[in-house]
């Protein structure tokens, strides 16, 4: 592979805000957290530096971030508002936080989680943000799904994938607007978007506001509503996860009763999204689905079948 | 006590004076020397005429609510967490 001439100027970048923080800068090595064509992560120290999206201009980012820094208790607050331009991308600061250990299920905050989102959604947006960016970037997937399986022969799931998509309201498809622009939304929340701050052991926060804005707030609790519908996550700890947020309050379901109406169309679109992702990078690595990456599939095969809940909620 | 099957933790629950134990991955179920004849025994009465009241203090608890497209075992109880959780969890619940 070739190295991505943006990590040493990042590098640098991330040092230099470090140093400016801490005289006394053990300095060791700069890790490289993340280094995928939306975004590089670098960390040196107590200092992350991220490079975003290359087509992500300052209108897009700077509320966001703007955001981050009026929410401390919500999301975990940049080291500055402004972003700066390093080669074309846009680059912001950010204390070091302690992730969740992918490695331990049994340690998944999904309380904490829950919480965070149940908060964000009933907080007024702090300054005008544009529309969360989750249908956006669920659309991105399936264009490049189509791509990619153009030509070749429609790898198997394609069109199961393509099917369940075809399912899907407008609003969802990104195709109109969310029918909710009031609601604050993550936009894009697994378990890679939390951390304690301060390391190791302070408040879980949630992190990445690339795709926050407002919109429909059950898409943030769409992942999890997918995982668990596709049997990736146990029923125990999506009980957990659901009821820790009706506790706190949260507006994306209601209180109590059957939260799938609310639920079915972000899931729906969620679980299509991680599928045209997965085949997308199985057709690239020139391998097959693995067993997890075939449920999804395996779901959307199933959605054709079951339309979307058009009497409830948002399906429309 | 570990399951058998996928080691992960068993809680106990008491279902109608029969203490069972399920498992936190799996979801799987073992019972004690004489548990299912207790079981079967309490499910005869119930089908009796006048059954008594259920009295459920530490309920057994019930599959969350899951979609028409979701997967078969999805929401009941199914057996296929456990193999699969550690893969599920750091290969799909980290990612966009």
């Amino acid at each position: 592979m070739t190295p991505n001439p943006l990590l040493p100027a990042l590098t640098a970048r991330a040092r230099a805000a470090a140093h400016a923080r801490t005289s006394g800068c053990p300095c060791g090595a700069t890790v490289t957290l993340a280094d995928r064509p939306d975004a590089t992560v670098v960390r040196h120290a107590d200092t992350v530096a991220k490079a975003h999206a290359p087509d992500l201009t300052p209108a897009d980012l700077s509320p966001r971030l703007t955001a981050a820094a009026r929410l401390p208790g919500l999301l975990l607050p940049p080291l500055s508002p402004t972003p700066v331009d390093l080669h074309g991308r846009l680059v912001s600061f950010w204390p070091h936080g302690t992730p969740v250990d992918p490695t331990d299920p049994d340690a998944a905050p999904w309380e904490a989680a829950a919480t965070l989102l149940a908060r964000l959604h009933r907080t007024p947006a702090p300054v005008p943000l544009p529309p969360m960016r989750g249908p956006a970037k669920a659309a991105l997937a399936l264009a490049r799904l189509r791509t990619t399986a153009d030509g070749t022969d429609l790898a198997a799931g394609t069109t199961a994938v393509l099917r369940a998509w075809d399912t899907l309201p407008a609003w969802a498809r990104a195709e109109a607007p969310q029918p909710d622009t009031t609601t604050l939304c993550h936009g894009d929340l697994h378990l890679g978007q939390l951390v304690r701050h301060p390391a190791p052991d302070g408040s879980w926060l949630l992190i990445d506001v690339d795709d926050l804005g407002v919109g429909v707030p059950a898409w943030d609790l769409g992942r999890p509503a997918a995982w668990y519908a596709c049997g990736l996550l146990p029923p125990d700890e999506w009980s957990r996860f659901l009821a820790a947020y009706r506790a706190a309050g949260g507006p994306a379901v209601p209180a109590d009763g059957d939260p799938w109406p609310a639920l079915d169309i972000p899931a729906r679109a969620l679980a299509v999204q991680t599928a045209a992702r997965a085949i997308t990078k199985a057709l690239a690595e020139e391998r097959l689905l693995d067993e997890v990456e075939q449920s999804l599939v395996d779901a959307c095969d199933r959605m054709a079948a079951v339309p979307p809940e058009l009497a409830h909620g948002y399906a429309k | 006590m570990q399951c058998p099957k996928c080691r992960a933790p068993m809680h106990t629950y008491n279902r109608n004076g029969v203490q069972i134990e399920q498992c936190s991955g799996c979801r799987g179920i073992f019972l004690d020397y004489g548990e299912l004849e207790a079981l079967t025994r309490l499910e005869s009465q119930w089908s009796q005429p006048a059954p008594p009241p259920p009295a459920a203090p530490q309920a057994y608890p019930a599959a969350p609510q899951a979609p028409a497209w979701g997967a078969p075992h999805g929401g009941h109880h199914g057996g296929h967490y456990g193999h699969r959780r550690h893969k599920s969890f750091g290969h799909m619940l980290f990612s966009s």
